[in-house]
C-alpha cells in the first residue's frame, strides 16, 4: 500500500500571527496556520499579508503547514 | 527513525512478504473479464486466513478491504466493490499486504485482463523494468535519491507521467515506517541505506500526464487525463553488493504461464 506524501500547495497570507507564524488561504480555499520554515529565518526572508507562498503539509493533520517559499 | 532489522527478523518479513505472493498468484488464476472486484478481496482475505496470517490492510487508516484493486485509471487504493466487473482490455493493479509473527508483507502487481493492447503491455513492461532499476540501486552506501532518480529516468525517458503524490516506504513491524522512498529524485540525496533497511519500492507510472485526482471515497486516486496507470511493488531488505527481494514475481508469473 503506497504511502501518501506530503503535499505542496501554494497559497496567499491572510494575516500574520504571533512567533512568525501565519495564517494561510489555499488555493482549495481551506485556511490554515503556518510558520516559516528555518531556512527562510535564517536568511531573514520576510513575509507580509497578501504574499503568494508555498505551503507544505502532512496528510494527517491538514490545519497546519509549513511555509517553504516566498513568490516575488 | 529507521529501524535496522537483523537477520531473523528480515527472514519473518520474507514469510509474509512470500504469503503475499502466493496470495497473489491465487488471485492471478481469477483474473479474467466478469470477475467483479468484490470477490477477489473475498478469496485474498480467506487466502490470508487459511494461512495463518492477518490481511494488513483491513482497517488501517479506515480502509474497508483486505487488498487494493485499482483498474485501468485508478492509479492506487482501489476500494474492491462489486460494482466493478472486469472486462475484457482492462488492467487491475492488486495491491495485498499480510501481518504474520508480528511482520508486515507488502506487494503489488498489475495483471492483464484478456487481451490488452500493446501500448498498455509496454507501459506494464516499462513500470516493472523500472522497478527492478530501482532495486539495483538498493544496496548499502547508496542513498534513497539514487532509488528514485533509477524509477524516475527510466519511465520519463519513455514519456511516462511518475506519480509524486504516493510514494514507497520502509516496511517492518508497522506497514509504513521510515523512510520514505519516493519514484523520483537526485542522484545522492536522502538518507543513507544501510544493511537491516527494509523497504517497500513500488512506482506508480502514468501513461499520460503524472497529476492525480483523489476521490470522494478518500482513498481512491485516479489519473487526471483518464489514462492507464500501472503499480508494481517489491519489498527489499538492504545488502551489501545487492539488495534481498523479499516478495516474488516468480510464482505470479509462473501461474500466469500456465494459465496460457
Amino acid at each position: 500500500m503506497a504511502k501518501q506524501s506530503a503535499i505542496e500547495q501554494d497559497g496567499t497570507i491572510v494575516e500574520a500571527l504571533s512567533n512568525a507564524m501565519f495564517r494561510v488561504e489555499l488555493e482549495n480555499g481551506h485556511e490554515i496556520t503556518a510558520h516559516i520554515s528555518g531556512k527562510m529565518r535564517m536568511h531573514y526572508i520576510r513575509i507580509l499579508p497578501g504574499d503568494r507562498v508555498k505551503v507544505e503539509m502532512s496528510p494527517y493533520d491538514l490545519t497546519k503547514g509549513r511555509i517553504s517559499f516566498r513568490y516575488k | 527513525m529507521i529501524y535496522l532489522k537483523t537477520a531473523e527478523e528480515i527472514e519473518l518479513l520474507r514469510e509474509s512478504n512470500l504469503l503475499v505472493s502466493k496470495t497473489l498468484a491465487e488471485l492471478a488464476k481469477l483474473v479474467k473479464p466478469g470477475v467483479t472486484t468484490a470477490q477477489l478481496d473475498k478469496i485474498a482475505e480467506e487466502f490470508i486466513r487459511d494461512h495463518g496470517a492477518t490481511p494488513a490492510f483491513k482497517g488501517y487508516g479506515g480502509f474497508p478491504a483486505s487488498i487494493c484493486t485499482s483498474v485501468n485509471d485508478q492509479v492506487v487504493h482501489g476500494i474492491p466493490s462489486d460494482k466493478v466487473v472486469l472486462k475484457d482490455g482492462d488492467i487491475i493493479s492488486i495491491d495485498c499486504g499480510t501481518f504474520k509473527n508480528g511482520f508486515v508483507g507488502d506487494s503489488a502487481y498489475t495483471f492483464c485482463v484478456g487481451e490488452v493492447t500493446t501500448e498498455v503491455k509496454k507501459l506494464l513492461e516499462t513500470t516493472k523494468e523500472s522497478l527492478y532499476k530501482g532495486i539495483e540501486q538498493a544496496v548499502e552506501g547508496k542513498r534513497i535519491g539514487d532509488i528514485g532518480h533509477a524509477v524516475q529516468q527510466h519511465c520519463e525517458s519513455q514519456g511516462y507521467g511518475v506519480v509524486r503524490e504516493m510514494i514507497g516506504h520502509g516496511v517492518g513491524r508497522n506497514m509504513h515506517e521510515a523512510p520514505e522512498v519516493p519514484n523520483y529524485g537526485r542522484r545522492g540525496s536522502g538518507s543513507l541505506l544501510k544493511t537491516g533497511m527494509t523497504i517497500c519500492i513500488e512506482p506508480m507510472i502514468n501513461m499520460g500526464r503524472k497529476e492525480l485526482i483523489f476521490e470522494s471515497d478518500g482513498w481512491t486516486t485516479r489519473t487526471i487525463d483518464g489514462k492507464y496507470s500501472a503499480h508494481f511493488e517489491h519489498a527489499v531488505a538492504i545488502k551489501k553488493g545487492k539488495a534481498d527481494i523479499l516478495s516474488d514475481f516468480s510464482i505470479i508469473e509462473q501461474v500466469l504461464s500456465n494459465l496460457n
